[in-house]
């Protein structure tokens, strides 16, 4: 439970999971945010107006699944790192994740590493396919993993090297 | 003797906010601080902010602190005084005594003073607080993020309020292990984004466990051991409850206190807010205290966060500017926004504290 833990029940949850048909359309942003906090960054940082005006900056925010293209922009300006981006369609059994990674050593394009859920528990192995670490980006590199198409909704984190517990 | 139109006491977010915007109005400003450069806490936070684009959202308080200090040296009408230190409030004749380098003593007499010195971290009572290897969570971040320097190997973090929080998370990141997040209230404190950051990470937070008592190794007389025990709904140490952590490192984030004591001297009226820190003091709604002239900023004025500390101390400084005659026609528009800003900062259900703390403060 967040208020004891940190770690999202499945009921806190749900609210923020993209609907399974967006999913099906390809990559989708998950704003894992579930507090009230003033904080308005990822309607700013989002091209497409997917993201709705904040009318008090306390707001959670709101996204339109619809007009989301998971183009990514929010994922390294959310201050909390609370933005993923994923993909189910990617391939048959896998779908990516895109997390926001702000630790040495960075994984490399093609390397494997331990794929983590949310609590830090090791969930399988997966392969990076992008790392994203420009200006932009500003230090909050985002990388992106796949994963087994069942765990889109689990990992949120990785461990490079790995392959260890 | 030197002479300020006004003196600006700490170059944190409310100091630099407060000397840019009285200097914006065309005030002089001579700007105090005791560390050897400007940014005060803001030095430390690797973080990127919350807040809007006015607050710097999504800027990492280091470079928050980099930019506002470039402002301020391009800014011919702010002095900065570094390695200086304000010890003394003499209210008989307002003059200020700065300690400065620790070797000269200056007085200064300023017509209007804003007092932005900060807060300073609260301690925890328990067996042997005092080991080698028990820090402040302040210390923390100063040695690792400003020296390079690690605490230790492994870390017991008490406390799980922002502070903990963040200071967890640069510690896994700097490759230290933090073994666990304690905290004695019942639920996070701090916000649950930086609380999901380290829980995917693998530390776990346990609330409502506080520290027991501390061990030293045998050998170094440093910190070796630390138990904790759980507490009941009534706050009380359940007995049988201990879990013991071989850590090197303690450290404590466990809250901080206004540090007022220019406040005291100038005798302006101070009341004791818990919901702000402890004592605060009285003031008016443009960060005016009861001694007409000195004006406040910052967790001096409540413990709050970087970004309401930012927008009070643009408001005290535009405030102080304005009545000594500096206002281009925009200061009371300004003010208005700024107040805008602050409000809503405060307006959601985190900022609930700090309101029942100002109405506390105002009745």
């Amino acid at each position: 439970m967040l208020a004891t833990n940190g770690i999202p029940t499945a009921e806190e949850l749900a609210p923020r999971i993209p609907p399974a048909e967006r999913l099906k359309k390809g990559p989708v942003a998950v704003i894992e945010c579930f507090q009230k906090i003033p904080c308005n960054p990822c309607y700013t940082a989002c091209r497409v107006g997917a993201i709705e005006k904040f009318e008090d900056i306390n707001d959670l925010p709101r996204i339109d699944f619809e007009k989301c293209t998971g183009c990514g922009l929010c994922i390294s300006k959310c201050p909390g790192l609370a933005i993923f981006v994923v993909d189910e369609t990617y391939s048959e059994s896998e779908a990516t994740v895109s997390m926001p990674f702000e630790f040495l050593p960075l994984p490399e394009e093609g390397q494997e590493v331990d794929l983590l859920d949310r609590s830090g528990a090791v969930v399988g192995r997966g392969r990076v396919v992008k790392v994203r670490k420009g200006k932009y980006e500003d230090r909050t590199p985002i990388v992106t993993v796949t994963v087994p198409k069942h765990l889109s909704m689990v990992v949120r984190n990785i461990r490079v090297g790995g392959g260890k517990k | 003797m030197k002479h300020a139109q006004i003196a600006v006491i700490g170059g944190g977010p409310a100091g630099l906010m407060a000397a840019l915007a009285a200097a914006e109005m065309g005030a002089g400003v001579t700007l105090i601080d005791r560390n050897s450069r400007l940014g005060g806490q803001l030095v430390k936070q690797t973080h990127k902010f919350f807040g809007s684009e006015k607050q710097y959202a999504s800027v990492r308080g280091v470079d928050i602190a980099e930019i506002l200090s470039e402002k301020i040296k391009e800014n011919p009408k702010i002095e900065v005084m570094l390695n200086s230190t304000v010890v003394a409030y003499y209210p008989d004749d307002g003059v200020l005594g700065i300690e400065v380098e620790e070797k000269k003593w200056v007085k200064m007499k300023a017509e209007r003073i804003v007092v932005a010195t900060g807060a300073s971290e609260k301690f925890l009572l328990f067996e042997n607080n005092d080991l080698p290897g028990i820090y402040g969570a302040g210390a923390v971040q100063t040695l690792m993020n400003e020296h390079g320097v690690l605490p230790g190997k492994n870390v017991l973090m008490v406390g799980a309020g922002n502070i903990g929080l963040i200071v967890s998370y640069q510690l896994m990141q700097a490759g230290v292990n933090v073994k666990a997040i304690i905290d004695a209230a019942p639920t996070i404190g701090g916000y649950w984004v930086h609380a999901s950051k380290v829980a995917r990470l693998g530390v776990p937070i346990l609330t409502s466990y506080t520290v027991k008592a501390a061990y030293p190794n045998k050998m170094t007389g440093a910190l070796e051991r630390a138990v904790i025990w759980k507490l009941d709904e009534n706050w009380k140490p359940v007995p049988g409850t201990e879990k013991v952590f071989n850590v090197d490192v303690m450290c404590i984030a466990v809250g901080l206190s206004p540090l007022a004591e220019i406040l005291w001297q100038a005798g302006c009226r101070m009341k004791y807010v818990p919901e702000l820190g402890g004592h605060v003091p009285v003031r008016n709604e443009n960060m005016e205290t009861t001694v007409p002239g000195i004006y406040v900023a910052g967790d001096v004025a409540g413990v709050e966060e970087a970004s309401s500390a930012m927008m009070e101390g643009r408001l005290a400084g535009l405030s102080a500017a304005q009545s000594l005659g500096y206002d281009d026609g925009s200061c009371e528009e300004k003010k208005a926004e700024v107040k805008r800003e602050l409000e809503n900062l405060r307006s959601g259900p985190v900022g609930e504290k700090i309101r029942k703390g100002l109405s506390k403060l105002a009745s």
